[in-house]
């Protein structure tokens, strides 16, 4: 390993050096504050090196990982949702009972986990990169072990992310015993020109989009989802949300779009039937939830379908457009997460939520607008944004992602879109109504302020400025991932 | 740079009005106010500027233009350009802003700033689609006016509020999201045969397309522009988004939003597909008259008197697709006049209604009666309006729905006559809504107080139109001219020689015809 190997590979180094530093911090004296602030320089200065790091160009680092510029970017779009997860996770744990300092290091962990998803280029490192995220999501998702469903989040998520693992294990196995190779350019240069798989690949292939599927939560491995993200704590709800699936939608791109596995039609019904089971059951299945967190469960399990459909286009274009969407998505589900667990902070305020529940019934919305206009309408933007109206992120990615299956002339799966499309509407427009309805009665008494913390508050603004500012003026972020998309493909 | 701002300061007004509420209920309705006559004074200008400009042949198709990349790496620009049709809509839009602004006065008294902020994102909305020529930029105006019209309604609507907004807002949005397949679809095929990838209205004009794809993108087109008309089988969000929006939100839909459809259809929708459009036209024209029959039966049979109103938008509108369709000069000519005065007049109505309502708290219909002995101004200006609605010459809509018929005439004798029944059943259920309001037993024994000075200044302003437009149409026509000979002409380059059902008969007709002052410049195709 030379110095350039370690030079592209310092972010990583960084975000590992960081978690160490943490847990060496805590043996030493356990200050919540100082975590935090030794989390965030971590990931402050992962981002900061990107840049440099990335322009040094494109580099295998032994055989498991490749730092290229799409690896570069995906891994600041990783750190900086994990960035902003942390300062949700600050005041929605600082009154809550237990110590919250090992938080910061799986936090981290898991980061890592989902840097080496993105960066991976083999087989091993792609399993490393799964277990590292997955091992340090079981506690998170329990972390707050004092609420039962908590603990059901974590046991449910281990259990199933334990059984999906061993199906994309032996979707590997298979691979290997066809190719006897399991690195991906190998495997790439081995199938050039291959027009028909053999069974053991399809099998494979199929396997391995269990595992895949498992962590997208896409139909029908979707089941874990909505249970889970009720009961964790919504900063990790935000967390499982965005960076643990936007990693692997990006490793999901490098491998099968590169392998060309929807040239084999009948893979290609595989992941169509997935993706328009996704748009149908994700958005339809909202329609009967009267939790926040559960409605935004179904609907992420729609967008992934969405997601689906730009990766069947394949191709330059369904690159930019799905990097462009989770760029989006992420922006969009932070924020909308953020304001869940900005309502589900300060736990001893009585009435609105206490420490043994999160603020996601609806009702805990009815007339938020009266309470808390400027929550209201950060999470109002948000939602439009999920719902993809015009001003918003999500905009300009739908109409990227309806564009990329266009012109790849996919019809009936853009038309289901559109079909998912104008049935999440109504969801959607379900909580902005609630939040706009009148305040209860019976919650009139309360009039103390809810005490809403200013770190949020300006973790909510950034993501408001960043959600108008994509949807008003996309071209840079366009510039900078067709850049990247024509350094990968 | 003149474009820009017309849109903008309506954007930027709608906030200042949002942050003028905190200083008092009163702020936020003048600052609207002023922002909208500031806004009226530019239009004017630019109308005066070019009123003579707008005969001259050598004219372009633009009077102003304005063209900024927006996404370049997609082919995205913010290309702005305004030609006579949309100079007329963008008045009417303004007239239209002022009067919501006026009527919502006193109607309006809670979270008046954020109303104000909703009432002019929807204008800005509606003027930055009469200009956007940028087919992306297009369905991004077009997007955009719903979400405050839809918080409109759901936060300051009557009982049924809910329903109705949830149910406009997913009608509206659907039907978007098939324009936007027809819009991608196209981009993609022009992008594919001619190596060029844009958005841009002018390039796209004209793309080479096989018949049975055209006629798919052009229906993803024609739902979107449908639902807004609204055409018949697509029409059930209207009654009760119309119902139960504020007064001023019932004048913007009906005033404008329906009107969004029919410029749509006009400018892009046969412009962009002629052949598929034509070959689309007789379906087109049955379901203009389907709407003209059944939304005139309907309103006859309401009990509320809003619904009724908004009945009759679906009777008017049926005229317009049947213009459009029929697609010559004459009819084109009626169609935006319709679209004008039955903004004008239908708004008037809307307008009326929410005065009586602010006065006796219903809209049932049962429950008035004899209105006009203890309000005989309202009675007057109820009655100026539902003549108006009726088609009575010398009134506005009277002079579009002559022009619409005449245009069919030559078409389609018998899309013409059948059409005509429209006049008579209008009529009847215009009367028949002046006999149950103001006429008959006060059985209520209503007292009430007469019009004020605010509700008179409004029914004067805007009789005042509606009469102008009925006496003295020709300055109109001229400025809708220069935005109709544009689209003509383009339709008429592309299909050589006469779309299928201009049968000669009908073009011999149109030769004789030459008499008629309106049609003295009338070519019907080159």
């Amino acid at each position: 390993m030379t110095t350039a190997d370690m030079t592209s590979l310092l972010p990583f180094i960084v975000m590992g050096a960081t978690s160490i530093a943490v847990m060496l911090l805590i043996a030493v004296r356990r200050t919540h504050v100082a975590v935090l602030v030794t989390t965030l320089v971590g990931l402050a200065v992962t981002l900061i090196i990107l840049p440099a790091v990335s322009s040094a160009g494109s580099r295998q680092v032994t055989p498991l990982l490749i730092l290229d510029s799409y690896t570069f970017f995906y891994t600041g779009l990783i750190a900086s949702a994990s960035f902003a997860v942390a300062l949700m996770a600050y005041p929605y744990f600082r009154d809550r009972e237990g110590d919250h300092e090992e938080f910061y290091i799986l936090l981290l962990l898991a980061t890592l986990g989902s840097a080496v998803l993105v960066a991976s280029n083999h087989f091993a490192s792609f399993f490393l990169g799964l277990e590292l995220l997955s091992v340090s999501l079981y506690t998170m998702l329990a972390y707050s072990h004092w609420r039962e469903s908590s603990t059901e989040a974590g046991l449910k998520y281990l259990i199933l992310a334990a059984a999906s693992a061993s199906f994309l294990l032996f979707g590997m196995a298979l691979f290997y015993a066809e190719l006897g190779t399991m690195e991906l350019p190998a495997i790439i240069a081995a199938l050039e020109g291959r027009v028909a798989y053999g069974g053991l690949l399809l099998t494979g292939v199929a396997m391995m989009t269990i595992g895949i599927g498992f962590k997208l939560a896409v139909v029908p491995f979707h089941m874990w989802t909505p249970d889970v993200y009720e009961g964790a704590p919504a900063p990790v709800t935000a967390f499982v949300a965005t960076v643990s699936k936007g990693a692997m939608f990006a490793l999901l791109l490098r491998y099968f779009i590169q392998i060309g596995v929807h040239t084999q039609a009948s893979l290609f019904l595989m992941f169509g039937l997935i993706a328009v089971a996704s748009m149908l059951a994700g958005n339809l299945l909202a329609l009967l939830q009267n939790n926040v967190k559960r409605i935004l469960a179904y609907s992420s399990i729609a967008h992934l379908g969405y997601l689906m459909v730009a990766f069947l286009a394949s191709g330059p274009q369904a690159v930019a457009a799905v990097t462009f969407y989770l760029a989006a998505y992420f922006v969009t589900t932070l924020g909308a997460f953020g304001v869940v667990s900005l309502l589900s902070s300060g736990g001893k305020t009585e009435g609105w939520t206490n420490e043994y529940r999160d603020a996601d019934a609806l009702e805990d919305y009815r007339g938020l607008a009266a309470r808390e206009p400027w929550l209201a309408g950060v999470f109002t933007a948000m939602l439009l944004s999920l719902a993809g109206i015009p001003l918003t992120a999500g905009f300009v990615g739908k109409f990227f992602v309806v564009a990329a299956g266009a012109s790849a002339a996919l019809w009936w799966l853009v038309i289901v879109l559109v079909v998912g499309s104008a049935i999440g509407l109504y969801y959607y427009l379900r909580v902005v109504v609630i939040m706009y309805a009148p305040f209860p009665v019976e919650r009139r008494a309360i009039t103390a302020p809810l005490s809403i913390s200013l770190l949020g508050s300006v973790v909510l603004a950034v993501l408001a400025i960043l959600l108008i500012w994509l949807g008003v003026y996309p071209s840079p972020l366009v510039s900078a991932i067709q850049a990247m998309v024509a350094s990968l493909l | 740079m003149i474009l820009p701002w017309i849109v903008a300061i309506l954007f930027i007004g709608g906030v200042l009005a949002w942050v003028a509420g905190r200083l008092g209920p009163q702020w936020p309705r003048w600052v609207s106010m002023i922002v909208l006559l500031i806004h009226l004074a530019l239009l004017v200008a630019i109308w005066a500027q070019y009123f003579g400009q707008l005969t001259l042949s050598s004219r372009g198709p633009w009077l102003i233009e304005f063209n900024q990349p927006w996404i370049p790496q997609v082919g995205i620009s913010f290309y702005l350009a305004m030609d006579g049709l949309s100079l007329l809509l963008l008045l009417l839009t303004n007239l239209l802003g002022i009067m919501g602004v006026l009527t919502s006065w006193n109607a309006i008294k809670e979270r008046v700033g954020f109303f104000h902020f909703h009432l002019l994102w929807i204008l800005s909305g509606v003027v930055g689609v009469f200009l956007a020529l940028d087919l992306f930029l297009f369905y991004f105006f077009w997007e955009m006016m719903l979400v405050p019209l839809y918080f409109l309604i759901a936060l300051w609507g009557h009982e049924n509020r809910i329903y109705a907004a949830i149910k406009f807002f997913i009608f509206t949005q659907a039907s978007g999201l098939l324009m936007l397949l027809g819009i991608i679809g196209l981009y993609f095929i022009h992008g594919q045969s001619t190596g060029v990838y844009t958005f841009n209205y002018n390039q796209l004009l004209g793309t080479p397309l096989p018949a049975s794809t055209a006629l798919w993108l052009m229906l993803g087109f024609f739902v979107a522009f449908a639902v807004k008309i609204p055409v018949v089988p697509l029409h059930p969000w209207l009654p009760d988004a119309h119902t139960e929006a504020p007064t001023a939100g019932s004048v913007d839909l009906a005033g404008l939003l329906l009107k969004v459809g029919a410029y749509g259809m006009i400018r892009f929708l046969v412009p962009l597909f002629p052949q598929a459009a034509f070959s689309f036209a007789p379906v087109a024209m049955v379901l203009g008259i389907a709407g003209i029959l059944y939304g005139a039966a309907l309103a006859f049979a309401q009990t509320d008197l809003k619904r009724l109103i908004a009945y009759t938008s679906i009777s008017h509108m049926g005229f317009v697709l049947l213009g459009i369709f029929a697609w010559n000069e004459l009819a084109l000519q009626g169609a935006v006049i319709i679209m004008l005065a039955h903004g004008l007049s239908t708004g008037a109505l809307f307008i009326l209604v929410g005065d009586i309502q602010e006065r006796i708290h219903t809209r049932e219909l049962g429950r008035m009666g004899g209105m006009w002995s203890t309000m005989p101004g309202m009675g007057t200006a109820g009655m100026f309006f539902a003549l108006a609605s009726l088609g009575l010459p010398g009134l506005a809509n009277f002079v579009g729905e002559f022009l619409v018929l005449l245009g069919v005439y030559q078409v389609n004798v018998a899309a013409a006559a059948v059409a005509t029944i429209g006049f008579v059943l209008a009529t009847v259920y215009a009367l028949w809504m002046m006999q149950r309001v103001f006429f008959g037993p006060n059985r209520e024994g209503w007292k009430l107080p007469d019009v004020n000075a605010r509700e008179a200044t409004i029914y004067a302003v805007l009789m005042f139109f509606v009469l102008v437009l009925g006496i003295y149409p020709q300055p109109v026509l001229t400025t809708a001219k220069h935005g109709l000979d544009n689209v003509q002409r383009y339709v008429a380059r592309e299909l050589d020689g006469a779309p299928p059902f201009d049968s000669s008969a009908a073009r011999l007709r149109s030769d004789n015809d030459h008499a008629n002052p309106p049609s003295s410049d009338h070519r019907s195709r080159p």
